[in-house]
C-alpha cells in the first residue's frame, strides 16, 4: 500500500499543454508505452470474454450433470469433471464471471464510498476530518472475518451480498488515499481562484478536487480489484463466501482442497485463473500509475 | 530520542484508546447479534434442564441487557480478566497467549526470510534496472502478490508431500506446529520444531516478499537517482561501494516502516496459513471462536491484534525519526 500513498503525496495536476485533451492523450501514451500492462489488458479482456462470452457457448452448463466422473481432463471436457459430474471448464468459466462481478462490484462501492468520503474529509479539515478518519481508522481495525460471520449469517450467500460486505470494510482504503491527495490539492491556486469568483465547497468537491485526484484513485480501485479476487477466495475458503449452488473462483478451489491429490484438476484450473486475472490486474495498475504519474517515471541516467 | 517525540508517541497512544473502546463495541454487537451462545447447549440430545441453562447463561452474563454486558466486559478486562468463554473450562486470556506465542512465532521468522529476500531483490533490481534480472524479479514479485494465500499454501502442502514421498523420509512437516511425542533430547526437539515451520513460513514469507520487493526496487531506484549518489559516484567511489555503503543505508530507512506496519497485519492475516497447516495459533482461535459465537474470545483476539497494531505502528513512526534525521515530528 505504501507504494499508493507515495504516488498519491507526489501526484501533480498536469501541466499546461497547448492542445485540447492532450492530457487524456499523453496519459494513454504513457500506459501504451508500459508492455507488460498492455500485454495484461488483453489477456484479461481475453478472459473476461471467454467467461462471459464463452460460457454461454460451451457445449456444458455450469449446473449440468454429465455420465462422466472425475475424468480427467480430455477432449470432451478439457479440465475434467468432479465426483458429480459437473464439467469443471464449465464452472471455471462461470466462477469467473461470479468472481470479476463481485471484484468489480466491490471496487465500485468501495471506490465510490471512499472518494466521497476522504474528498469530504480532506477538504473540510478540523473536526470534520477528525471524525470522518477516526470513523475509517476504526473500521480499518474490524476483522474482515467476524463482519462477514455475522453478515451472511441467514443469507443465501448471494455474490452481490458478498461484495457489498467486502466493501463495507475496503472503501475505507480508498479513503485514505483521496484524502491524502486532497489535503494537498486543496491549497492550489486554482482552488482559492475558483472560491475567490464565488464557488460553493460542492462545486470545488466535485469539479476541482475529486477530478485532478482521479489518477491516484483509477490506480487504486484497480489495485483494489486484484484484492478483492484474493479476499474472496479467503472468505470462500472459510465458508463465509458465495455459497452453492451458485460458485465463484474461490469456491471452486477451496471445495478442491480435500481432492488436489486425487484430482488435482479440481485444484489448479480456478486456482490458475484466479492467479491470471490477479496478475493482469496488478499490471494494468502498474502501468496506470506509471501513465498517471510521470513524476514517479524513473529516468535512466 | 527527543521529548517531542516521546509527547507525540503519548498523544498518539491516548488518541488510540477510543478507536479500540468503539471496534471493540462494534465486533462486540456483530457477534451477539450472529446467533445465540447456547444453541448447542439447547440443542443436546436429551435436553438439558432449565437450571442448567440458566446458570450456563449467567455464567455468560446473557441474563444481563446487552450493553450492561459489554461494559462488565470491559471494566473486567481492566481487571485483568478477559471474561467467560463458551466453551467452559477455558481461561480466554491463557489460551490466547499461548496462541499469540504459535502465531508471532510463525509471523516473526517468516518477516526475517522475507525481509531478506525483498532487499536482495530489491536492489539487484534496481542497481541492474530494466536487464533481464529486473523483469524476471519483476514479473516473480507480481505473481507471488497475485496469489491467493490459500491456493499457494495447499500447493507448498502438496509439493512437501511430494518431496517427503520421494525421498522416503519425513523431510518436512505438513500438519501442525510439532509433533505430539519427540523422542530424543533438546536438538531432537528443536529440530522436529524447525521441519514444521518450513512450509507455513516458506508460503508466508513470499506472499509478503512480492510487494516488499517492489517497494525495496522503487525506495532503491529513488536514491540511486538522487543527487549525493551521483556526487559520490563523482568522487571516483566505486559502483560497489556507492551501492553498498551510501545508497543502500538510505534506502532501507523506508523499509522499516513498511515492514513493521506489515508485521502487525500478518498477524492478524496469518489466518489461511494456519487453517491450512493446521496451527493452533490466533487465526484458527478467530475461526473457531466466531463459530462457536464465543463473543468474548473474539474480543480478546481483537484487543491483542489492536495493540499489535498500535504498538508496531509506534515503532515504525519512532524508527523513522531515529533513522531518517530530516523527519521531526511535531
Amino acid at each position: 500500500m505504501s507504494d499508493e500513498t507515495k504516488t498519491a503525496t507526489r501526484h501533480k495536476p498536469p501541466a499546461a499543454t497547448v492542445r485540447q485533451r492532450s492530457q487524456r492523450e499523453l496519459v494513454l501514451r504513457r500506459f501504451l508505452r508500459h508492455k507488460a500492462a498492455v500485454v495484461s489488458l488483453v489477456l484479461f479482456a481475453a478472459v473476461v470474454l471467454l467467461a462471459f462470452a464463452g460460457g454461454a457457448l460451451w457445449r456444458y452448463d455450469y449446473a449440468d450433470i454429465t455420465s462422466a466422473v472425475s475424468v480427467p481432463p480430455s477432449l470432451e471436457h478439457p479440465f475434467g469433471t468432479d465426483n458429480l459430474g459437473h464439467d469443471t471448464f464449465a464452472q471455471v468459466l462461470r466462477g469467473t464471471q461470479r468472481s470479476i462481478e463481485i471484484a468489480l462490484l466491490i471496487a465500485l462501492l468501495a471506490g465510490l464510498v471512499g472518494t466521497l468520503w476522504g474528498a469530504f474529509s480532506g477538504y473540510y479539515r478540523g473536526i470534520t476530518d477528525s471524525v470522518m478518519m477516526r470513523i475509517a481508522d476504526l473500521v480499518l481495525t474490524l476483522p474482515l472475518l467476524a463482519v462477514a460471520a455475522v453478515l451472511t449469517r441467514g443469507t443465501s450467500g448471494s455474490w452481490w451480498f458478498v461484495a457489498l460486505v467486502i466493501a463495507s470494510l475496503q472503501w475505507a482504503y480508498v479513503s485514505r488515499v483521496v484524502r491524502g491527495v486532497v489535503l494537498s490539492l486543496r491549497e492550489k491556486e486554482y482552488v482559492e481562484a475558483s472560491r475567490a469568483l464565488g464557488a460553493t465547497d460542492r462545486w470545488i468537491i466535485f469539479r476541482h478536487l475529486i477530478p485532478n485526484a482521479l489518477g491516484p484513485i483509477i490506480v487504486n480501485v484497480t489495485i483494489l480489484v486484484a484484492a478483492a479476487i484474493l479476499v474472496e477466495t479467503a472468505l470462500s475458503f472459510l465458508g463465509l463466501g458465495v455459497q452453492p449452488p451458485d460458485t465463484s473462483l474461490g469456491l471452486l478451489v477451496s471445495e478442491a482442497d480435500t481432492a488436489v491429490s486425487t484430482r488435482p484438476w479440481l485444484f489448479y484450473f480456478p486456482g490458475a485463473f484466479i492467479v491470471v486475472i490477479a496478475l493482469t490486474i496488478n499490471f494494468i495498475g502498474d502501468g496506470l500509475r506509471d501513465a498517471f504519474d510521470p513524476t514517479q517515471r524513473k529516468v535512466r541516467t | 530520542m527527543t521529548p517531542i517525540v516521546l509527547t507525540f508517541t503519548f498523544r498518539r497512544l491516548l488518541i488510540s484508546i477510543p478507536v479500540i473502546v468503539a471496534s471493540t463495541f462494534v465486533v462486540f454487537l456483530l457477534v451477539t447479534l450472529s446467533g445465540d451462545p447456547l444453541a448447542n447447549l439447547k440443542g443436546r440430545n436429551p435436553p438439558p434442564s432449565p437450571q442448567v441453562i440458566a446458570v450456563e447463561a449467567h455464567r455468560l452474563y446473557l441474563d444481563q441487557p446487552v450493553l450492561q454486558r459489554y461494559w462488565t466486559w470491559m471494566t473486567g478486562v481492566l481487571r485483568g480478566d478477559f471474561g467467560p468463554s463458551v466453551r467452559t473450562n477455558l481461561d480466554i486470556g491463557h489460551e490466547i497467549a499461548a496462541r499469540f506465542g504459535v502465531t508471532l512465532r510463525l509471523v516473526a521468522v517468516a518477516v526475517v526470510l522475507a525481509l531478506l529476500l525483498a532487499v536482495v531483490v530489491g536492489v539487484l533490481s534496481a542497481v541492474k534496472q530494466y536487464s533481464g534480472i529486473d523483469y524476471g524479479f519483476t514479473f516473480a514479485a507480481f505473481l507471488f502478490l497475485s496469489m491467493p494465500s490459500f491456493w499457494f499454501a495447499v500447493l507448498l502442502k502438496q509439493g512437501g508431500i511430494s518431496l517427503n514421498q520421494l525421498v522416503g523420509d519425513q523431510v518436512v512437516y505438513t500438519i501442525g506446529e510439532r509433533s505430539v511425542v519427540v523422542d530424543g533430547g533438546a536438538w531432537a526437539q528443536l529440530a522436529d520444531a524447525a521441519g514444521h515451520m518450513v512450509l507455513p513460513t516458506v508460503s508466508l514469507a513470499l506472499i509478503s516478499f512480492g510487494a516488499w520487493s517492489r517497494f525495496q526496487r522503487a525506495s532503491m531506484l529513488d536514491v540511486l537517482n538522487s543527487d549525493y549518489v551521483l556526487f559520490a559516484r563523482a568522487k571516483g567511489l566505486t559502483r560497489r561501494r556507492v551501492v553498498v555503503r551510501h545508497a543502500l543505508r538510505t534506502a532501507l530507512i523506508p523499509m522499516t516502516t513498511v515492514t513493521a506496519l506489515d508485521f502487525a497485519s500478518l498477524i492478524s492475516g496469518a489466518v489461511i496459513t494456519e487453517t491450512v497447516f493446521q496451527w493452533r495459533g490466533l487465526g484458527d482461535f478467530l475461526v473457531t471462536s466466531i463459530n462457536q459465537r464465543d463473543a468474548y474470545a473474539v474480543l480478546a483476539w481483537l484487543l491483542v491484534v489492536a495493540v499489535a497494531v498500535i504498538v508496531f505502528n509506534l515503532i515504525a513512526d519512532l524508527l523513522y525519526a531515529l533513522l531518517d534525521p530530516r523527519i521531526r515530528y511535531e
